[in-house]
Parts: structure tokens; sequence; C-alpha cells
């Protein structure tokens, strides 16, 4: 019975199918906490799934790259994924087209203060050269961050686990500090967080505002490029 | 659906294949982005399996983080060593980042509409 239970753990864990349905069945987990508890910033569906994937790869000593075999066809979706934020870009290309300007400009500066912030931090703090490559792109989307990491001699997994902290970090800071300072321009609120918090920071916008949601959806696809283009010709100047 | 699916890995195999002629330090797929919009303003609209398909990979989004935040696993004793930095650098970065990009685009808003009535 035994023999028999560890053999067909063998064969299973050899197989990308379980560790492909391990990662939907722990999110769809994730998911339904968030829901039940009313969607608190705070209970993050994607935080909910790593935790518990981790504490189950170590529990049966399973290595990242023997549950990257399974998980790679999801992580795979990130390319097409990042191609599809076209659509959301296009649906506001009326509203980008009249505050064209200031929408630019905020763009840059949000983009060279959220890089630059983070590594003026984290260098302060003394971190380690790979860490602060890896940093540095922490507030542009995950596909594109991990690119601009690589690119630069970062470690694009941990680039990944800084986006995803920092994407939750700045749904919950964000609105806190926009109160505090008494900031309600919708338009600016959204973009704001678009920019520092990505993904993650419009989800969270989208559920409190539809021109917030818009806003940051605008600002995550458009930092993404600055920054693709910036950090790495700073980068170049200053290294 | 097929179609739409292979629209959206044409345009980042396109932007794979122009980061490789050009050498440029720009991420495939943000290349493709690029290119999809482009179309997207040529055509006038956005055909509707493409949508379908567009729509549903952006609302699943977050999953798609997961096998990425799962890698924290690799470096969890690199982060052991570094957390009171990388914290400080997280947290600190994206409140100020919020805050004075809020603040310019207010700024920037008055300043064109000052300049729109003259």
């Amino acid at each position: 019975m035994d023999g028999n239970f560890s053999d067909i753990w063998v064969y299973l864990s050899a197989s990308p199918l379980l560790h492909l349905f391990l990662t939907l069945l722990a999110y769809l987990g994730g998911q339904k906490l968030y829901e039940r508890l009313g969607m608190h910033p705070l209970v993050n569906p994607v935080l909910l799934a790593v935790i518990v994937l981790v504490v189950i790869l170590t529990v049966t000593r399973t290595p990242y790259l023997v549950y990257f075999e399974g998980a790679q066809f999801v992580h795979f979706l990130l390319g097409p994924a990042t191609v599809a934020l076209a659509l959301p870009l296009y649906r506001q290309v009326a509203r980008v087209r009249k505050s064209l300007v200031s929408i630019l400009f905020s763009v840059i500066f949000g983009s060279v203060l959220a890089t630059g912030s983070a590594l003026a931090i984290a260098w302060a703090f003394g971190v380690s050269e790979a860490t602060l490559i890896s940093i540095a792109p922490k507030s542009v989307t995950t596909p594109v961050a991990m690119g601009i990491s690589e690119k630069l001699g970062g470690l694009p997994s941990l680039t990944a686990v800084f986006v995803i902290l920092t994407g939750i970090i700045g749904a919950m800071i964000g609105p806190l500090v926009l109160n505090i300072f008494r900031i309600k321009d919708w338009s600016a609120r959204g973009f704001a967080i678009g920019v520092a918090a990505h993904g993650i920071g419009t989800a969270r916008a989208m559920q409190v505002s539809e021109v917030a949601g818009a806003f940051s959806g605008l600002a995550m696809g458009l930092n993404a490029l600055a920054t693709a283009i910036l950090l790495p010709l700073l980068w170049r100047l200053f290294f | 659906m097929i179609g739409a699916i292979t629209l959206l890995l044409g345009c980042q195999l396109l932007g794979e294949l122009f980061i490789a002629a050009t050498g440029l330090p720009l991420p495939g797929p943000v290349v493709g982005m690029v290119i999809l919009f482009t179309g997207l303003m040529i055509r006038g609209g956005i055909p509707e399996t493409v949508a379908k398909v567009s729509d549903t990979l952006l609302r699943n989004l977050s999953l798609l983080f997961v096998p990425a935040g799962v890698g924290v696993m690799l470096h969890l004793s690199l982060i052991e060593r570094e957390w009171v930095g990388v914290t400080a650098a997280l947290i600190g970065s994206s409140a100020i980042t919020i805050l004075f990009t809020a603040l310019v685009m207010i700024a920037l808003k008055k300043l064109s509409r000052v300049g729109g009535e003259e």
C-alpha cells in the first residue's frame, strides 16, 4: 500500500501536470478566500497562492525547477498578456490625446522616481549589487520587469518577487498616502497607483473608481514602456 | 479564438524578432504591444474575438504572476539577509512614487488648462 502510494507520487511528481494543477488550485483557493473576506487589500490572492505553493514544495522537497516544468504553461501566458495590454491602451486613446503632454511628463517623472527612489533607499541600506539591479524595475509589470532585470544582469526571478510585493504594497498604502495629502482627483490617483504598483494596483483602483482604473491601466502600460527604455540607458550612464 | 491567439503570439514574435535585429534594450512582448496598438489604430477598432481572448487574459493577469512569485523560494536566504533594506526600499519608494506622481500630474493638468485658455 505504502509502496504503491509512493510509486504514484513519484510518477505524478515527475509529470508537469501535477504542478500545473497545483498552481491553478492554489490560485483558485486564494481567489475564493479573497472574495469571502470582502476583497480586502490585505488578502491578496497571488500572495496566498505563492505562500501555499512554497509550503507544499518545501514540505515535499520539490525543487523550484521541477515545479516550473508544470507552471511554465501559466508563466508563458505573461508574454501574450503583455501584448494584450494594447487593448486598454487603445480604448483610452481619446482621453490620452486630450492630456497627452501631462500624461507623458507624469509617466517619465514617475518612472524615474520609482526606480531612482528604490535604488537610493536600497543603496543607503547597503544591499548587494544583484539585489540593487533586481529591485530597480520593481514598479513595472512582471514580464517587462523580468526582461529589464535580465538585460541588466539582475536575477529575473528575484525581480518577479519584488514586483509582486511592490504591487501588493502599492495597492495597500497608495490610497492611504493619497488620502493623507487630500488628493481627490481620480485620474491623478489612478495614474499614480498604476505607475507605482502596475497590475495589482490597477486591479485595486478599478474596484474604487472607473476613471481611476482606466488611468491606472494606462499608466501601467506607459510605465512599462518608459522604464524599459529609460532604465537601461540611465544604468549605462551611471554604472 | 485561434485567430486571436495567433495574432497575440504573432505580435510577440514580431517584437522578439525586432529586438533580435536591432539589439534594443526592450523586452519583446512590449514591442509586440506597440505593434498591436499600432495595428488597432490603423484598423480603427478591436475585432470581437481579439477582445474576448485579450480581456480573458487580462482579467486573470494575477494568476500569471504566481509561478514567478513562487520563485521566492530560490531567494529566501538572500531576502533573509537583506530584508531590512528591501522592505524599506519597497515601502518607501512606493509611497514616494505614488504621492509625487499624483502631485506632478495635477500640477501639469492645471498648467495645460491655463495654457489652453490663452
